[in-house]
């Protein structure tokens, strides 16, 4: 592999080049057609420019309940990150040893990440229906959707504490920390940046969860049923202005969090050391 | 991941005063993972159980009861339309399994071997996980300018002269569902494959070199077997998600075609829960089936 760069890179190099366009090319055209005139179609030519589309997201009759979707997804989304980040820090601690019942745990989280959604929308909307419960997002719906987000922070969990330097935790028992002092004072401030990528999964899942939130939503949609339910009946680039609304939110998320790991990483790097703070 | 979490067991063994110690961290243990347990139990294990009790339920034009009948499976297992759409079914995994593998394959091969600085792989690699985190459905919607009647790709090939009226099969046909799986899925392909081929040891790469093989055959001998395990992972991801999937086929064929969750989806309109039980129990057992047979030829509690 040293060296000059052999044909084999080239082509692949073309590979990669194409498979990032074939990834971006579609979002970036509807991001480019929701600016269409106001007499513009779904497909170009462009009939001039404009912000007409994005105006038109305010008003009811064009897309529907569009911001209480919005306001129901982006809560949903908080409840989701903050019970798949608790709940993932606390099992993947646990999982660091041997306990009764520890593979069978294992094996029924990855069974939850490889189930086809649609049992677990089923099944979750029969349990309410026969225990008499009606449907709504932030019970049914919010358990749904756990069952894949957890699955996601418990494997990344797994993978940091795999690379876990144990002998900081000795230290720290051995200097006479309590369990919970060792935890708080130890474990995760070093494994922090690592729960900002737990937080991003279990907020961004969430937010774009559809299969799992469908038959268990209730009368009030999440943002991607709402979508979905526009695909049928607008045909008007509004569709695409909310498209491009929705990407350039989960765009800011994501920069968000990938800048929050980054800098987490370089103040680490260079604040001096806060040994012994925990003691006072 | 370089170990089963079961395995490892650091602080057992060295537990100074160990029955009190190991008794109070296998409580420690149960506490911590109860909450992780319980909303499992309570989300996917009560559920799925109620969906194999009610797929054994009666129902009518307006509701369901409970009964012990074979019915829906019956019904289900003797339809001529059931076996037709699994046939369905299984030819989209298969093309969708086959193209993501290749594409996922190659793209995980030129971050892994071919970007030389770190930097620059991790700045690659977040680019083909970033659409990962965004809406599955925005970015199907985002192929009508492309596939449709009037779209790019027709303007394009008419403009070059190579067909003279559009192409109608672009949009709403199998060919635009295996398009699309293969859009939102190629993923799940790259991100294990990619680990994998991080873990291999480059200095088994140099003695197959030293040894006199050709890059052909470092490939086919060195890095492809050991890429195996990620290349299971990713392979399991895309069999389960298109064998359950509904909502691609239903957009991207213009509701044209038949898959199994869509029998599911459009038996749950109709109020026929029980009917709609029957096929998610035949669905699931369907995909454990498959996923049995993939771990079969590979191990990849490696893996982890």
């Amino acid at each position: 592999m040293e060296g000059k760069r052999g044909w084999g890179f080239y082509v692949l190099g073309a590979v990669f080049a194409l498979f990032v366009l074939f990834l971006y090319g579609p979002i970036v055209t509807i991001g480019i057609l929701s600016f269409q005139g106001p007499e513009g179609g779904l497909t170009f030519p462009m009939r001039g420019w404009s912000t007409h589309w994005f105006f038109d997201l305010f008003e009811q009759q064009a897309v529907g309940d569009f911001w209480g979707a919005f306001y129901r997804s982006v809560t949903l989304g908080l409840m989701v990150m903050v019970t798949t980040v608790v709940v993932s820090v606390m099992a993947g601690l646990a999982f660091r040893r041997r306990f009764f019942g520890a593979s069978w745990l294992f094996y029924l989280t990855v069974a939850s990440l490889i189930i086809p959604s649609i049992l677990v929308s089923l099944g979750v909307g029969l349990m309410f229906n026969i225990a008499g419960i009606d449907v709504h997002w932030s019970t049914s719906g919010f358990g749904s959707q756990l069952t894949w987000t957890l699955p996601f922070g418990l494997l990344i969990m797994f993978a940091v504490f795999n690379r876990f330097d144990k002998s900081y935790e000795e230290a720290a028992r051995d200097l006479g920390a309590s369990p919970w002092q060792t935890v708080r004072h130890v474990v995760l401030p070093i494994i922090g940046p690592s729960l900002i990528g737990v937080a991003l999964f279990g907020f961004t899942l969430s937010y774009d969860e559809f299969a799992r939130t469908l038959l268990t939503a209730g009368s009030y949609n999440t943002l991607p049923l709402e979508i979905f339910g526009m695909t049928t009946n607008v045909t008007t680039p509004v569709l695409y202005a909310l498209g491009t609304m929705t990407t350039v939110f989960s765009f800011l998320i994501i920069g968000g969090a990938l800048g929050g790991v980054a800098l987490m990483r370089r103040r680490r790097s260079r604040a001096p050391s806060d040994a012994g703070r925990g003691m006072v | 991941m370089s170990d089963t979490p079961m395995e490892a067991a650091p602080f057992a063994e060295k537990a100074p005063d160990a029955p009190v110690r190991v008794l109070s961290e296998g409580l420690a243990s149960w506490l911590l993972v109860s909450p992780l347990a319980i909303l499992l139990a309570i989300f996917l294990v009560i559920p799925i159980s109620v969906i194999v009790t009610v797929s054994f339920w009666g129902y009518n034009e307006w509701d369901f009861y409970p009964d012990f009948t074979f019915e829906n499976y019956e019904y289900l297992l003797t339809s001529a339309v059931t076996f037709d759409t699994y046939v369905k079914t299984f030819s989209y995994v298969l093309m969708a399994w086959a193209f993501t593998a290749a594409i996922g394959f190659a793209v995980a091969y030129f971050l892994a071997f071919h970007v030389r600085s770190t930097v620059w792989q991790v700045a690659l690699f977040l680019v083909c996980t970033v659409p990962f985190w965004t809406s599955n459905i925005i970015r199907m919607i985002s192929w009508i300018p492309f596939l449709g009647r009037n779209g790019l790709a027709n303007e394009v090939l008419l403009q070059a002269g190579l067909i003279e009226t559009p192409l109608e099969f672009l949009l709403f046909s199998d060919f635009a569902v295996v398009l699309a799986f293969v859009h939102l899925y190629t993923l799940f392909m790259v991100v294990p494959i990619f680990n994998s081929m991080m873990r291999i040891d480059r200095s088994l790469i140099e003695a197959a070199r030293d040894n006199g093989a050709s890059p052909f055959q470092i490939l086919t001998n060195v890095i492809l077997p050991l890429s195996k395990p990620g290349l299971m992972i990713g392979s399991i991801f895309v069999v389960t998600l298109v064998m359950g999937d509904f909502i691609t086929v239903r957009f991207m064929s213009g509701s044209q075609s038949a898959s199994v969750g869509r029998i599911i989806q459009n038996e749950i309109a109709l109020l026929q829960y029980p009917a709609a039980a029957a096929s998610a129990v035949v669905l699931l057992i369907t995909v454990l089936i498959m996923i049995a047979v993939m771990l079969r030829l590979v191990d990849i509690r490696k893996e982890l």
